[in-house]
């Protein structure tokens, strides 16, 4: 771990990347899903992985999310070794994700799911919780607050008391959000979040997320199928095919690459 | 009708085989002579009532709908009802009110009926423990019975060996059981499901195994007797008082009477179980009890939030687990006399019951299934040993019927307040 630390300090004097991953490889059984892959996300950047279905893009994120454990090759975030440490470790330590078919406590009402993605912040103390102690209403009000916040900001307030599994899907997809960006985290993973939407949706998601790293100071680290969408928000893309790295680069690279061209729309 | 026919004669058939070994003989010992007595009538009444009930199933179902909606749109007492729900005192005065006549009511029952409902209330206080589990986390656990022997034994040996006085064993029997609780989690909860159920079951048959053999400690099967009452304030509740010690009947001045005890035990129970559904209720509104509940919804989803699934699940199981212990103490004072008998592996599985039957995650239905599990057969004699085929006939069907139980769970949802101001 203090090798590759080292390297990076030595490579670039600019401020080390919010998360590396190099060499990472995942092998289940005689499929090699993904197949030596390196990225960096940069604090504040957004960066999106794109590649044809069946590329390796999710077993990166799972990988990278601690859902998977690597076969090989390392994960570091903010300089710390992760790809060791199980999934709630690592969303404790700032990296949090929404899931391809959205994962939201469907009975629970809209503001329970905020305050159960609040848990590690919370006094969850028994006795507190028990006997209501001050300093545990204050936390639980305070928890109520954060996510009046966060319902306000994208847009659910209204919706706030109805049971999550009853919401519009574009809407479940925006509290899957929220629900990750009240932990404040450091890197927000989203795994195809415009699968599903309208375009109108699209364009507010695509208004939301540039909103969250400007206001919030996330990174974001995206998959997606939507051209329209990586293509205008994206700093980095990183193009996968076979669950090998084909390309990394700017939008404008990936756009006139040769090899990614040839990935999307076959040969002549 | 010609579609159900066919059907209906099926059903009829099927029960007609699985009813003939069961109900239509009975084995005849007359000295050393055994003959198969053929009887013939419960096996007709059974195959009747299957085929009638399976023929006109679709006209009675559009009957109850039908009645139901009556019942909901256009009766006036069901619109007054509705208005009385939204008022706020209205959870909290039904349950006032059932709880003055829970106290009230002993003093006017039979010394025996109020015995058996010190009984049931046993199986409340553990189909509510085990419901936290069950329900509330979703974590299927069979060797409920470990956890309520532990309490047991724990009161009868701390009685037996330090004198130890009930109300002195009781935090310590619960503190027990939660030992156990959670050491057998720590290892046990990585497993999922089925796999989670089996050793649990295995864990409840280990411990009744234990105390059978562990003659020293346990007194093996004779198990362990003269356990003492519990006391109110020292006063005891015998007929004469032990050395050193008070009646209840003296202290107050009057005759001695057994129904004293009897009730005092009624009412014991009845207080456990308020404080264990006060503390329950809690639980559920807590951090913790939001937790278990997504972890049921969705474990990845929890992880991918941060929440550490194992000490969850563990919170989970030792809370209930000290429900458990807090039962067992209570059961072995009033009894005054346990064996292994009393926690073999089928008292998980009528507590086991009790929450399936209840409805998982609902308190209220919890208690009226325990009470009718445990004050049924115990009124109705005769029906006892059919107990067991009758309890099996009613999870079926309730499994396709009502699948979530005789009192459905109602989260208690946390809302925000109407037209809460947006933040800054």
């Amino acid at each position: 771990m203090s090798r590759s630390l080292g390297k990076t300090a030595a490579a670039e004097p600019t401020p080390s990347p919010l998360l590396e991953v190099r060499g990472l490889s995942m092998r289940f059984g005689g499929l090699l899903a993904v197949d030596t892959v390196n990225f960096d996300v940069r604090r504040d950047q957004i960066f999106a992985i794109i590649g044809p279905n069946g590329a390796g893009k999710t077993t990166v994120f799972n990988c990278v999310g601690g859902f998977y454990r690597p076969t090989t090759g390392s994960v570091t975030l903010d300089g710390q070794p992760i790809h060791h440490l199980s999934s709630h470790r690592i969303a404790r330590l700032g990296l949090v994700r929404t899931f391809q078919n959205v994962r939201l406590f469907k009975t629970m009402t809209v503001v329970e799911n905020l305050l159960i993605s609040q848990h590690t912040q919370l006094e969850t103390r028994l006795l507190h919780g028990l006997f209501k102690t001050p300093n545990y209403r204050r936390a639980e009000a305070e928890a109520l607050e954060r996510a009046v916040f966060w319902l306000d900001k994208v847009g659910l307030l209204p919706v706030a008391n109805r049971e999550a599994g009853n919401l519009a899907y574009g809407q479940q997809r925006r509290l899957e959000i929220a629900r990750c960006m009240i932990t404040h985290p450091k890197l927000l993973m989203l795994d195809e979040p415009a699968a599903g939407l309208n375009p109108q949706e699209t364009r507010d998601l695509d208004r939301l997320i540039n909103d969250l790293r400007a206001e919030h100071g996330v990174a974001v680290l995206l998959i997606e199928h939507d051209m329209s969408l990586v293509m205008g928000i994206s700093d980095e893309i990183l193009v996968m095919e076979y669950g090998r790295p084909i390309a990394t680069g700017t939008p404008d690279e990936i756009r006139s690459d040769p090899r990614v061209i040839k990935a999307y729309l076959g040969e002549e | 009708m010609r579609r159900v026919l066919p059907e209906a004669l099926l059903a009829a058939v099927l029960t007609a085989v699985l009813a003939v070994p069961i109900f239509g003989l009975r084995i005849h010992v007359d000295g050393i002579d055994v003959s198969l007595d053929r009887t013939p009538t419960p096996v007709i009444v059974a195959v009747v009532v299957v085929f009638l009930l399976r023929l006109f199933q679709e006209p009675l179902r559009a009957g109850w709908a039908r009645a139901r909606l009556s019942i909901t749109w256009q009766h006036p007492l069901a619109d007054a009802l509705r208005r009385t729900r939204r008022q706020p005192g209205y959870r909290a005065l039904p349950w006032t009110l059932l709880l003055i006549a829970a106290v009230v009511w002993p003093f006017t029952a039979s010394r025996g009926a109020v015995d058996i409902m010190t009984l049931a209330l046993i199986y409340v206080m553990l189909g509510l423990g085990l419901n936290i589990v069950v329900g509330f986390a979703g974590l299927l656990v069979l060797g409920y019975a470990a956890f309520y022997a532990v309490g047991a034994y724990a009161y009868a040996l701390l009685a037996q060996h330090f004198g130890l006085s009930f109300w002195l064993s009781l935090p310590i029997a619960g503190a027990l059981a939660a030992l156990t609780g959670f050491l057998l989690g720590l290892p046990v909860l990585r497993l999922r499901g089925d796999y989670l159920a089996i050793v649990t079951l295995g864990f409840g048959e280990i411990t009744r195994l234990l105390l059978n053999n562990l003659n020293v400690l346990t007194g093996g099967p004779d198990g362990i007797g003269n356990i003492p009452r519990p006391t109110l304030f020292g006063l005891e509740f015998g007929r004469r008082a032990s050395e050193g010690g008070a009646t209840f009947h003296e202290f107050f001045g009057i005759d001695y009477s057994g129904e004293h005890a009897v009730i005092f035990l009624y009412l014991l129970g009845l207080a456990l179980v308020v404080s264990i559904l006060f503390v329950i209720d809690r639980l559920q509104r807590m951090p913790l009890g939001r937790a278990w509940e997504a972890l049921r919804e969705d474990e990845i989803a929890c992880r991918s939030l941060g929440l550490n699934p194992t000490v969850i699940k563990l919170s989970a199981l030792t809370l209930s687990a000290v429900f458990a212990g807090l039962a067992g103490a209570f059961f072995a004072a009033r009894q005054g006399y346990i064996n292994p008998e009393s926690f073999t592996f089928i008292e998980s599985a009528m507590v086991l019951a009790i929450v399936v039957l209840g409805g998982m995650g609902s308190q209220f239905g919890i208690m009226l299934a325990a009470i009718a599990i445990t004050a049924l057969p115990e009124l109705a004699r005769e029906f006892n040993e059919y107990r067991m085929l009758a309890f099996g006939l009613v999870m079926v069907l309730m499994m396709i019927w009502r699948p979530q139980g005789l009192v459905p769970a109602v989260r208690p949802r946390l809302e925000l307040p109407e037209r809460s101001e947006p933040a800054p």
